[in-house]
């Protein structure tokens, strides 16, 4: 652990990404506490330039406060990005668990599976999962872990199939424990390291196709979020630059922290992996 | 050999087309509520006559299996349905919008992997220096920038700041214009939505042509090809960057799909007329039918995309036998 840690900090942008995020979570946490009035309630004049009174970011095209929505959509990109690449990673890991393990047609039955949803342009399935079934949480979530669980599956596949045919497998088979058993206990603590990464950088992807649909208008109608400030005040982009441009930066320095700390964790992780980058 | 295992991937494209076709027709069927006024567009004011023929049409009231007979029999001729909204058949809406699309999507396609691979190259060209800092840094910016956003900042700076660029649109309306000086209207209206679309993607592939690049310099013919003494640019171009364009080219037919779903974002913030907006508008106005051919029209494209990379990859390196 003290290891680990060592070769994070070793990283400069992992550190810096890690700053970011603290802030960005600590935001999302004390949303309540920083601004007790909801960012629905109209709270003063509307089109308020940034600065002014009650309003440090200014106000929307309704007197809502700009601050206090991003506060409370901090909350909502990570709660969406966590919960539906957790979900994610569930389908992923049991998929890939199974192909790599069984292997045979098992495997190229949900190969074929996995190769099809890699297929399928991925941003307008979720458009489509979330405009039928209505936006929601649950929607949202949902359509988000349906495109993005096939990497997933690949790497554990993979990851499987090379740890498969160790000795310490086969002694855990020859002792008579359970399949069950073997891949839980035996084979996917030591798949975890890639899988940890690229679950990592997933909360952002997750983040930044949350933020697209609710900018087409399909997020949840009761939750606030960054995309749906950005897409609610476009029309009044030319009057109100800042209605689009503080939520936006909101997005981009979470996203951008995740994708750092994600690296940071995958040159701690994975040392063996360094010299590629450093080249020769 | 190759001719076979070529065959063997457009078969594969066909039974996946089949499955898109499949899944889009369990869609309409998983949709809470009853299906012939989901086909109607739920517009409330549908009247009854018009969903009884919906019903008998696509044989809503009998088993499952009939319902899918039917469903891919039609789409087996290309037909789309009707959009009830738009009085027209979703067909001939998705082939006005189509090219539109084809003309913004191909552009940025074209630009991303051409600036992306230069960007990579110039940056794997000495690791750690100050332009592999800038490049890198810039590539992590834009990897993390949502599409819409840049979008908007372009529009911001270049429309509404500068005036340079029209913010809106696929041509000046109103002008009577010589064919030239239409193809250089629209061109002058594709800048800003086109590098729109191309930045996150110039990203990706400068990534990947950084990383594909210094993955092939430590192979052994490169040390091989510096020892005889050639010129430091030929070893970087002939030996290097063509065994690294493999993978690129792979890459870039996955992110293909990526490129096409974000033109519905892009043309949505520009009101360019193609098939991404026709999305967004039946997303507004819940006219399912054409939402949903346009997913299958997006997604047939897309797989032909794949199919046209795997041919490209057979043609750049002979030891690739397609199975």
């Amino acid at each position: 652990m003290k290891r680990f840690f060592a070769l994070f900090v070793r990283s400069k942008g992992g550190v810096i990404g890690l700053v970011i995020l603290l802030v960005v979570i600590s935001l999302a946490a004390g949303a309540r506490w920083l601004f007790p009035i909801s960012p629905w309630e109209i709270t003063g004049a509307p089109f308020e330039p940034p600065l002014s009174d009650n309003f440090p970011l200014g106000s929307d095209m309704l007197g809502r406060n700009i601050a206090a929505g991003i506060a409370y959509g901090a909350y909502v990109s990570l709660l969406i990005g966590l919960v539906s690449t957790a979900v994610a990673l569930a389908i992923g890991i049991t998929l890939g668990a199974i192909a790599g393990y069984v292997g045979g047609w098992v495997d190229q039955v949900l190969m074929g599976f996995v190769e099809f949803f890699q297929t399928i342009p991925s941003f307008v399935l979720a458009i489509v999962l979330v405009a039928i079934f209505n936006p929601s949480m649950v929607t949202i979530v949902g359509a988000i872990a349906v495109v993005s669980w096939p990497p997933i599956a690949r790497l554990v596949r993979a990851e499987f199939m090379s740890v498969r045919s160790r000795e310490y497998v086969q002694a855990a088979w020859l002792s008579g424990r359970s399949h069950a058993a073997i891949i839980v206990k035996e084979i996917l603590p030591n798949t975890m390291s890639p899988v940890i990464v690229a679950g990592s950088m997933m909360v952002a992807t997750a983040i930044l196709l949350e933020s697209a649909l609710s900018f087409l208008g399909l997020g949840d109608p009761n939750l606030m979020s960054w995309g749906y400030i950005i897409g609610a005040s476009r029309t009044v982009m030319r009057q109100a630059w800042w209605m689009s441009v503080f939520p936006g930066l909101a997005i981009v320095l979470t996203v951008l922290a995740i994708n750092l700390v994600g690296e940071a964790l995958n040159d701690a992780l994975n040392p063996h992996l360094r010299p590629v980058e450093e080249g020769s | 050999m190759k001719v076979r295992g070529l065959a063997i991937r457009a078969v594969k494209a066909v039974v996946v087309i089949a499955l898109i076709a499949v899944l889009n027709f369990f869609l309409v069927r998983m949709a809470p509520g009853d299906p012939a006024q989901f086909m109607a567009g739920q517009s409330g004011s549908t009247d009854e006559k018009y969903l009884a023929q919906l019903r008998q049409e696509f044989g809503l009231d009998q088993p499952l299996q009939v319902q899918l007979g039917l469903y891919a029999q039609r789409i087996a001729l290309l037909d789309l349905g009707y959009s009830h909204r738009q009085q027209q058949s979703v067909r001939s809406l998705i082939l006005d919008r189509l090219p539109a699309t084809l003309i913004l999507t191909g552009c940025a396609f074209v630009l991303s992997l051409s600036v992306g691979v230069l960007l990579g190259v110039l940056s794997a060209r000495k690791v750690g220096s100050w332009t592999d800092t800038a490049i890198s840094a810039t590539a992590l910016l834009f990897y993390a920038t949502p599409i819409f956003w840049s979008g908007l900042l372009l529009v911001l700076v270049f429309s509404v700041g500068l005036d340079w660029l029209p913010a809106y649109g696929y041509s000046s309306i109103g002008a009577r214009m010589t064919g030239l000086e239409t193809m250089f209207d629209i061109a002058r209206h594709a800048i800003l939505p086109v590098t729109t679309l191309s930045l996150f993607y110039i990203a990706i592939y400068a990534r990947l042509a950084r990383a594909s690049m210094l993955e092939v310099s430590r192979l052994d013919f490169v040390k091989t090809a510096r020892a005889k003494g050639l010129p430091e640019r030929d070893v970087l171009v002939r030996h290097v960057l063509r065994n690294a364009l493999l993978p690129i080219i792979t890459y870039a037919g996955i992110h293909a799909g990526g490129l096409v779903g974000g033109s519905i974002v892009v043309e949505t913030i520009f009101a360019w007329p193609g098939v991404g907006r026709l999305a967004y508008e039946a997303v507004a106005q819940r006219d399912y039918n054409v939402l949903l051919g346009v997913f299958f029209v997006i997604s047939v494209i897309v797989v032909g995309i794949n199919l046209l990379t795997d041919f490209v990859y057979a043609l750049a390196d002979p030891r690739i036998e397609l199975g």
